[in-house]
């Protein structure tokens, strides 16, 4: 492993999008580890402390990325959380963190719509790495 | 056209006419609304003029002002939520007060508008305050009408109907900007993909249609005696390729001539979906028995499988729309998640019953039961 190279933890069930955003991270000098689900992520998360964490909000569960953050909050406080969610463009349901009530409990450092433009995701990694 | 009225409340006349600028001939359209919506705008200069247009013409969104000649914005503000008023309230607010503002959110305002504000941001806020209001109406309508079920299975399905379109633009643009090499090869497992999500694409709008056919009615029952042994041999014979591929064996066990009055295609519906289930989640070598019988009251069809089973909690979640089991044993095998809720709607217009019996790493049995006497009774 090179020891410069920042790693970035992804959670998403979908195979083909955790494939993509890994080759896009790498090809962006980031070291990637990936989980398919909530499950492996949990485990994955015991032995292992990342730089940054990607989850994904829905999987197994409706709530699995609020779960799966707030488990990494708790091992690693340091350790910043993005949210993925695909839910706000379809429900128009937004989350509000940076003012609302939710960021109290909902502990993620950022929430982003998926489909978000490469360029735009490496900038936002890139500000919570500093 | 749908139309909303927005109240602007600042004593500027600039900001006022330039408001009505900004939003004279904007609209705001959302997938699920059924028509556009575009604003009638209200003009007030102070708060004591905004109270009276408020109880005089229910405006549906305030753009508020704080700083105001008379009374304050936020006293407007607070007289909208005493009396409970079912409006919208935006805070225009110059930056300066931005910790008002956010105060002003916890007192029940919406949203705020930073001073001085470009038209986009304007109509960004407007855009994103009328799929509230649309939203929240919606959603009061639905739990009158009982129909907040339905919007949930729209929600999801749009999910799930973008996921693949959203793998399959990730890897053009991968392709797009040779982001593997310069070598069509390279790219073997990528378009792979592709074509396999689009192909579940197309199931799902196929299975999607079937269950709107299904529960508009719109699906017409065509009630004659058939031959149920051969319907399931044609079913049997539609899984063969996938089963050959897996090594699966699938047995018949069904008494030659047996006959029921049914419609074929629910049929036909019914055996695809619980034989192609078998082979799709059966272990390499397994084995898939359909047994078909009838007694005194019901035609029963029972399908078994020597796959990886399930546990009681996910067998409880397994009928609803969109409930694909996930865990490391599913992650390979694709599916809509709506063909067990197709049968079952279809169980449910013969007023049959389906059930299942399953133990992890064993495998799993499904049973369908249709009564026999009840034609008359059937939904059509």
């Amino acid at each position: 492993m090179e020891a410069h190279k920042k790693t970035i933890f992804i959670v998403d069930d979908d195979p083909d999008y955790l494939f993509q955003l890994q080759v896009l991270l790498e090809k962006n000098g980031f070291r990637v580890i990936t989980a398919e689900s909530q499950r492996e992520a949990q485990k994955i998360i015991e032995r292992t402390k990342p730089d940054l964490a990607i989850v994904d909000l829905m999987m197994e569960n409706e709530d699995s990325g609020f779960i799966l953050s707030y488990q990494i909050k708790r091992l690693y406080p340091d350790v910043p959380v993005i949210i993925f969610t695909a839910v706000t463009a379809e429900t128009g349901i937004s989350f509000e963190t940076e003012l609302g009530m939710n960021s109290r409990w909902i502990k993620a450092d950022l929430f982003l719509p998926k489909g978000l433009r490469p360029d735009q995701l490496i900038r936002e990694i890139n500000k919570l790495l500093k | 056209m749908a139309k909303l009225k927005i109240l602007v409340v600042d004593d500027e006349p600039f900001i006022r006419s330039g408001i009505h600028r900004i939003l004279d001939n904007f609209q705001v359209d959302y997938p699920f609304m059924t028509e556009p919506y575009e604003f009638e705008i209200l003009d007030a200069v102070t708060g004591e003029e905004a109270i009276e247009i408020i109880n005089n013409h229910q405006p549906d969104i305030v753009l508020l002002d704080n700083k105001l000649p008379g009374i304050q914005g936020v006293e407007v503000l607070s007289y909208v939520k005493n009396k409970k008023l079912d409006i919208v309230v935006i805070m225009i607010t110059s930056y300066a007060s931005l910790d008002l503002a956010v105060r002003a959110t916890k007192d029940g305002a919406h949203d705020f508008v930073p001073k001085p504000f470009t038209p986009q941001e304007l109509r960004s806020v407007i855009e994103s305050t009328t799929k509230h209001i649309f939203l929240k109406r919606m959603t009061q309508q639905m739990n009158i009408a009982g129909k907040q079920i339905r919007f949930q299975f729209l929600s999801v399905l749009s999910h799930e109907l973008k996921a693949p379109l959203n793998a399959i633009e990730g890897y053009l643009q991968m392709m797009k900007e040779k982001q593997l090499g310069d070598k069509i090869d390279d790219y073997a497992q990528v378009i792979d993909r592709s074509l396999a999500r689009i192909k579940g694409m197309r199931t799902l709008i196929l299975d999607l249609l079937d269950m709107t056919r299904i529960e508009t009615g719109e699906k017409e029952k065509k009630i004659e005696r058939l031959n149920i042994c051969a319907i399931a041999q044609t079913s049997i014979d539609t899984s063969k390729p996938m089963a050959i591929q897996r090594d699966v064996k699938i047995k018949l066990d069904c008494p030659k001539d047996l006959e029921f009055e049914t419609d074929a295609s629910d049929m036909e519906i019914i055996f695809n979906n619980l034989i192609s289930n078998a082979v799709k989640y059966n272990k390499e070598g397994g084995s898939v028995t359909v047994r078909i019988h009838k007694d005194e009251n019901n035609l029963v069809i029972e399908v078994s499988d020597t796959g990886i089973g399930m546990t009681e909690e996910e067998t409880s979640r397994l009928f609803q729309e969109f409930v694909r089991i996930k865990n490391e044993k599913t992650r390979n095998i694709t599916g809509s998640g709506l063909g067990l809720s197709i049968v079952k709607k279809i169980v449910d217009t013969y007023n049959g019953n389906i059930s299942v019996q399953s133990t992890p790493d064993v495998g799993s049995t499904f049973i369908v039961t249709l009564p026999v006497q009840s034609l008359t009774d059937i939904i059509l």
